[in-house]
């Protein structure tokens, strides 16, 4: 920990502040993933497999009151075709304050909340978690392997020892990826637990990175958009900085006494 | 407007001598943008350019991102994930004007070390490092409020601790404390209201702003030699300055699109480096994260502000001397504002005739340590409160206090500086050398 502020110090401005937001030694383990790095784009599969993940298990629990089902078609995501998304939506039950009534869910509507209190709503749970802020604390290796955040939730599901608990009547179970080392939820996932429409490997590992990925879509759907506008802003910088150098060479150059 | 003798504007056409004596605003552009500008300046100077541009970016995209946002705690949150996720190019906004408050005050520390080495603060630009400061305070505010605005954890409880340092004033801090708020704790009220604020404090920023370039348009800039212009005639000012227009315009535009092509970069690859995941999770008043830590810009004084616990002998005698009336609370409130307020007393404490530390051999060692210093307290303030970061802090912001109150009266007497060339002509050429035909 010390060594690892040492170094921060030096590059201030560069802060990790997330470096101590965990409590307890945690072990985030570094999955790779398509959208990592500076052109890393999202693998609309495996965002496909998530979603199948994500419905048939966290939606027990957990919500994604962010996200609406129309995303689910958007470019940069799953991208489902509109009846796909038309007959996804339609597997949930929302409440119209206009009818004052449950109706099935429309490409429109928002994803439902939680709906058990203990569980988190899941929207934006890869970028409210950070795991890696190497190297040295610096978060600077963020630029290639992220900050993190789908590696956390990827170690959780991945990160069950076996052993249990009970306090106060709550069962935890010991996770080593969870701060502090026992969580209140119980192992959500088990080998083909998950039958995968695209006959995709189906074990823990597999299904732990597809959910997380496709919480990453979910929490940053406008990445790929945000990574094409960004590169061609930067390189749009460098061109004018160059045309701007000359210009500013040209200028000076009488003055300099270099013409 | 500048007290450099210089060409001025003359109308020459019907309209424009017709509008020169009603509204002499040709007249007043032309000055402005025409100012003789030391030509020995050097990359240093580039930052008050970026820092405009800052103001400007953080309006538009503010005032962009204030016609999607919603100032009520229970769709704050929402309205900022409406922004990054339906509203057209709205996460560009949103982190523009994230991003854009970390590059506003990294360019602003730069500039104001830059004043601080090259002793810009000195006679006779006192008012224009006291605006600058002024300045600063805005900004400090301006982030602030701004940071509570997506109703985050951090926003939440960054508000809570930050306005109980108000609370920390005796007898009156609690009232203070409230009327800030608008209740008894950070709520709807307090969100309306920073909201509020955050909209009308840049606009207060830009004034200060006309009055920053004002004072600065009527000395004249500093230089690094520290060198006045020449004055006698305007053939003198030729021979040690450039127009502001095209020369200082152009170099400070290569200079501001490297600045930027860094900050798209940045957009680019992590936009959320200079954040914090905490605040991604919606407030909750009920559950306090691990670790409150404020913005990076604000890391520095935060280490100040909390460097002085009632351990400290400094502490415990103001307590006692007072009667218990400056606790330790109170005492950190007074460093933090005192360790802000004595950088605006330096153009009395600093007694040095030597202006720029270019020629001031000791006085460098004693400004880079203060840079170090800076960096460290930055460093502590994220750290948790417990040894031995306090007693980091605690070195850190005695050095802080010390640079100003101690080594700057005291350098300016014993130190033996180096002479500056006569004239920035000479500095100028000694980097140029002229051609033998001129």
């Amino acid at each position: 920990m010390f060594k690892k502020t040492i170094l921060s110090a030096l590059l201030a401005a560069g802060l990790s502040t997330g470096a101590y937001a965990a409590g307890g030694e945690s072990h985030i383990e570094d999955f790779s993933f398509s959208f990592e790095g500076p052109f890393g784009t999202f693998d609309q599969h495996q965002l496909q497999r998530g979603l199948q993940v994500y419905t048939e298990v966290c939606a027990a629990c957990h919500g994604l009151e962010l996200v609406a089902f129309r995303n689910l078609g958007d470019e940069g995501g799953p991208t489902l075709e509109v009846d796909q998304v038309k007959a996804y939506a339609a597997l949930y039950e929302v409440y119209d304050a206009e009818l004052d009534e449950d109706r099935a869910a429309k490409p429109a509507d928002k994803f439902p909340g939680s709906s058990y209190d203990g569980a988190p709503d899941l929207s934006l749970m890869a970028k409210a978690r950070a795991g890696f802020h190497g190297p040295v604390g610096l978060g600077i290796n963020q630029v290639i392997q992220g900050m993190g955040g789908p590696e956390y939730i990827a170690s959780i599901l991945t990160g069950y020892t076996g052993h249990e608990k009970e306090e106060a009547g709550t069962t935890f179970y010991e996770n080593t990826a969870f701060p502090g080392g026992w969580i209140a939820m119980a192992p959500p996932l088990e080998d083909e637990l998950v039958e995968y429409q695209d006959g995709h490997d189906s074990d823990v590992h597999h299904m732990a990175q597809d959910v997380s990925a496709f919480l990453m879509w979910t929490a940053e759907p406008k990445m790929m958009a945000r990574k094409e506008t960004g590169f061609l802003a930067f390189v749009f910088m460098v061109f004018l900085a160059s045309l701007l150098y000359l210009t500013n060479k040209k200028l000076w150059a009488p003055h300099k006494h270099k013409d | 407007m500048s007290g450099i003798p210089h060409d001025h504007y003359e109308p020459k056409t019907g309209f424009e001598k017709w509008l020169h004596e009603r509204l002499p605003i040709v007249s007043l552009a032309y000055d402005t943008l025409m100012i003789p500008t030391p030509k020995n300046l050097n990359w240093w100077w580039i930052w008050g350019i970026v820092l405009v541009f800052c103001l400007v970016l953080q309006i538009i995209t503010g005032i962009v991102l204030a016609m999607h946002y919603t100032p009520h705690v229970d769709l704050a949150f929402a309205s900022v994930e409406h922004i990054m996720r339906d509203v057209n190019g709205g996460w560009a906004l949103r982190y523009a004007h994230m991003n854009g408050a970390s590059l506003f005050f990294m360019a602003v520390y730069i500039h104001l070390f830059r004043g601080l080495y090259y002793g810009s603060y000195k006679a006779p630009r006192e008012i224009t490092w006291i605006i600058g400061m002024l300045i600063y305070l805005a900004m400090m505010a301006t982030g602030f409020l701004g940071y509570v605005l997506p109703w985050g954890q951090m926003s939440f409880w960054g508000a809570t601790v930050i306005t109980g340092l108000f609370g920390a004033i005796p007898f009156i801090g609690e009232p203070i404390q409230t009327w800030l708020l608008g209740g008894p704790a950070v709520d709807n009220a307090t969100l309306n209201r920073f909201f509020s604020l955050h909209y009308l404090l840049p606009f207060v920023i830009v004034g200060l702003v006309a009055v920053h370039m004002w004072a600065f348009h009527t000395t004249g800039n500093n230089n690094p030699t520290g060198v006045e212009v020449r004055r006698g005639s305007k053939d003198e000012v030729k021979k040690d300055t450039l127009p502001f227009w095209p020369y200082f315009v152009i170099k400070d535009l290569f200079a501001l699109v490297v600045v930027l092509a860094i900050f798209v970069a940045v957009i680019w690859t992590m936009p959320n480096y200079f954040g914090h995941p905490d605040n991604y999770t919606i407030a909750n008043p009920l559950v306090t994260p691990a670790h409150i830590v404020p913005e990076w810009y604000y890391l520095p004084f935060y280490a100040i502000l909390r460097a002085f616990t009632s351990d400290v002998w400094a502490v415990q005698f103001a307590s006692w001397i007072t009667g218990g009336i400056i606790d330790a609370k109170f005492f950190g409130v007074l460093a933090m504002f005192g360790s802000i307020l004595i950088m605006a007393l330096a153009p009395w404490l600093d007694t040095s005739k030597t202006r720029s530390g270019s020629y001031r051999p000791q006085f460098k060692f004693w400004f880079w340590l203060l840079v170090i210093d800076f960096m460290v307290l930055m460093w502590a303030g994220a750290m948790p409160a417990e040894p031995p970061y306090s007693t980091i802090s605690l070195i850190g912001a005695t050095y802080w206090f010390a640079y100003f109150l101690v080594i700057l009266p005291v350098l300016g007497l014993i130190e033996k500086p180096k002479s500056p060339p006569a004239t920035i002509e000479e500095d100028f050429d000694a980097h140029y050398k002229p051609t033998s035909a001129e």
